[in-house]
């Protein structure tokens, strides 16, 4: 009955209930977030050590410039001028003042320090979100003192994948074709350098011509094409001991080798009674398989990341295409449809996307398309480009570039660019010589 | 037993005819329909002190020359504009008063943009004795219909406090987010990215409390990037603040939910 009374009055004296109002932020900017990556402090009896080592060069300072430079080159970040910083680096370290580092706009902070603990240097550093006031991410790296730009690389894999959610690409490697001389008697040697262009090494000596070279899974091996006496060999070259061997001498024109996800085979294309065709070899027993067969041109195999699927291109409806088929060479899909000719697809590390190179109307295209061939996106145009090669988390790729000659034959160069999935921040990636056929590594510290 | 059916047939009658009525109407007076001039042109002036726009002016010289005509008296002319944010000193004050009243003496030199002007400010500026000998007849019944309507918009102030923000008070308040939003670029565009965030906040728009409502999924193994993406609108949230609330209704809005979807930025 009390009950009764009780509805009743409720409904004849409504209470006022305001409706919660829901906002929805569908938009937000994608300018880069601004970022200050402190010096990192060193403490006074590791600096006299550091003096020798070093010679004189502060690592603190350098360590935080490379973090800086990944992650400008990102296109995601914004690293402030450190002439603005209030803080002492020592100090930063410690506690931040977060007052000292929102006036100057920085929304995350990276503070460090170096340390000389037997005979290794120690790098400590801290992630700071600024607005919230706390610390998000403190790791700490023992490493031979040689080894600090790997360090500086590590600690900007942390930070990106921390703020943006995805896996870094900044301690990986790249391996490319060097170029020296005139367009018509170049000298082409394979090269192997940091992501950043530093640490470049030269693999080959350049008396014979290499051609797209490519990283095993695990960055240990690269498989590449060299011309000996000119036949075009298979090669696999251990990078640490610089030891290579001919994996196998292919009949006519031979393409583009590329591991399979396992490391356990290598796909290519090579010409067999005049028609080029898909390979796979198993690199243990050295067994040859062949995967397509048909009267038209199939060239530019690569896996999908589970091994399951393999893209190429070929001309078999007419006009060069890119298609998709099982590994074993069943359920073959055309999945690139528009105008213009597509090649040297690649696939994703993510798995979602297939990048390609596009010729239309006399003019070379990077671009992607999903796996599907829907969602075609031109990322960059120009008058010659190709052979794209993914970054380990599938966010940039890098290719190369050449431009055009003058009325005598002057001017020639090839250069590598990289260029991210937005298409809006392309970058030259520097090289101590010209270079083509590039090559992304997967992460080394994984 | 008839008198329990009796009993339970007149509650539900009421419960009906309460239904019927509709519910909020009974808690409300009765709304006095303003007969001319705009109401939200008064309040937007009175609350903001933002001079008319040049086309609102038009639209109320209409309206007065309409009166203009209806009225008996010698008609008011345009003499002088005054903006509505021109507030006098206490000296400014006297002269002004001085100078209406020299104006008495001719009504046609009467400053027609007084209307404009809120009744707090009219309260401020004139002493009520003289009110009556200022203003004509016509310009009472303005005035009270402009009273009138003052009281309409805080009725209808009451009803919008049920209906959420207004759209400009929203364009506004999203516009100001957008800014401060980085969207974390890395994230998988083919997953759920939406963070739902319940704010508590001062009347001034700075945050009180905020909460994110799927706070579990934070932590969950595989659901990094929702964390990411949780604390860039935190981020945002907190660089915004205070936020760009309306100046009005702050019970209405006390409690607001952000729901930060990066789907259509990432998905495109």
């Amino acid at each position: 009955m009390i009950f009764r009374y009780i509805a009743i009055f409720f409904i004849l004296f409504p209470i006022k209930v305001y409706a919660l109002i829901e906002v929805d932020i569908t938009r937000g900017n994608l300018s880069p977030l601004p970022v200050a990556v402190s010096p990192l402090s060193i403490d006074n009896e590791s600096k006299e050590i550091f003096k020798k080592i070093f010679k004189n060069r502060n690592v603190g300072l350098e360590i935080s410039k490379i973090v800086e430079n990944n992650l400008k080159q990102s296109g995601l970040f914004n690293p402030l001028n450190k002439d603005a910083f209030l803080q002492e680096p020592d100090i930063a370290h410690l506690k931040p003042r977060f007052e000292d580092w929102t006036l100057i706009k920085a929304q995350a902070l990276v503070t460090g320090k170096v340390t000389f603990v037997d005979e290794k240097l120690k790098v400590e550093f801290r992630l700071w979100d600024v607005l919230a006031g706390k610390e998000i991410m403190a790791l700490a790296f023992t490493t031979a003192p040689t080894n600090w730009r790997r360090v500086g690389h590590i600690i900007t894999d942390k930070v990106y994948e921390r703020l943006t959610g995805e896996r870094g690409y900044f301690d990986t490697r790249i391996i490319y074709v060097s170029e020296k001389g005139p367009k018509i008697k170049r000298i082409k040697k394979l090269a192997i350098m940091d992501q950043d262009g530093f640490n470049t090494k030269y693999l080959t000596l350049g008396n014979e011509l290499v051609l797209t070279p490519r990283f095993n899974p695990t960055n240990q091996m690269v498989t590449y094409l060299s011309y000996f006496r000119n036949l075009p060999r298979v090669y696999l070259l251990d990078i640490e001991t610089g030891m290579q061997e001919v994996v196998g001498d292919f009949p006519g024109m031979t393409f583009a080798p590329r591991f399979s996800p396992d490391g356990k085979k290598i796909i290519m294309s090579f010409a067999k009674d005049g028609n080029s065709d898909i390979y796979t070899m198993d690199l243990e027993n050295r067994v040859v398989e062949r995967i397509t067969n048909h009267p038209s041109i199939d060239t530019s195999p690569s896996y999908s990341p589970d091994g399951k699927y393999i893209t190429f291109n070929s001309d078999r409806s007419k006009y060069q295409q890119i298609y998709i088929m099982k590994s074993d060479g069943s359920k073959v899909k055309r999945i690139s449809f528009g105008k213009g000719l597509y090649g040297t697809p690649v696939w994703s590390p993510r798995g979602d996307l297939i990048a390609f190179t596009k010729l239309h109307k006399g003019k070379f295209y990077i671009g992607v398309m999903r796996a599907d061939g829907t969602g075609e996106r031109l990322l960059t145009e120009n008058f010659y480009q190709e052979a794209p090669s993914w970054s380990p988390n599938g966010r940039v790729l890098i290719f190369y570039r050449e431009t055009k000659t003058n009325e005598k034959g002057e001017g020639f160069s090839a250069k590598l660019w990289s260029i991210d999935l937005t298409g809006y921040n392309e970058r030259l990636v520097s090289t101590e010589t010209d270079a083509s056929d590039p090559s992304w590594s997967s992460l080394l510290s994984k | 037993m008839n008198r329990n059916i009796i009993i339970s047939s007149g509650f539900h009658l009421i419960i009906i005819m309460i239904t019927a009525m509709s519910l909020p109407f009974l808690s409300k007076k009765p709304i006095d329909l303003p007969l001319t001039v705009s109401v939200e042109i008064i309040q937007i002036t009175d609350k903001t002190n933002i001079p008319l726009a040049p086309k609102t002016k038009k639209i109320i010289e209409k309206i007065k020359k309409k009166e203009k005509l209806i009225s008996e008296q010698a008609p008011p002319k345009i003499v002088k504009k005054e903006k509505p944010d021109a507030v006098p000193l206490p000296d400014e004050k006297i002269k002004k008063v001085q100078k209406i009243e020299e104006k008495k003496q001719n009504p046609e030199k009467i400053d027609n943009e007084v209307k404009q002007v809120s009744e707090f400010e009219k309260k401020e500026l004139f002493d009520p004795n003289n009110i009556a000998a200022l203003i004509d007849k016509s310009k009472e019944e303005s005035a009270k219909t402009m009273l009138k309507n003052d009281k309409v918009t805080q009725d209808q102030d009451k009803n919008v406090n049920n209906l959420g923000l207004s759209l400009s008070e929203e364009d506004a308040l999203k516009a100001q987010i957008f800014g401060c939003w980085s969207i974390p670029l890395g994230l998988p565009y083919n997953e759920n990215l939406l963070v739902r965030i319940k704010l508590k906040l001062k009347p001034d728009g700075s945050v009180i409390r905020s909460e994110i409502l799927d706070h579990a999924r934070m932590n969950k193994p595989g659901q990094g990037f929702y964390k990411v993406l949780a604390e860039s609108a935190l981020r945002a949230i907190k660089l915004c603040q205070p936020l760009r609330v309306p100046t009005t209704g702050y019970e209405r809005w006390k409690v607001l939910q952000l729901n930060f979807d990066a789907r259509e930025m990432l998905g495109g």
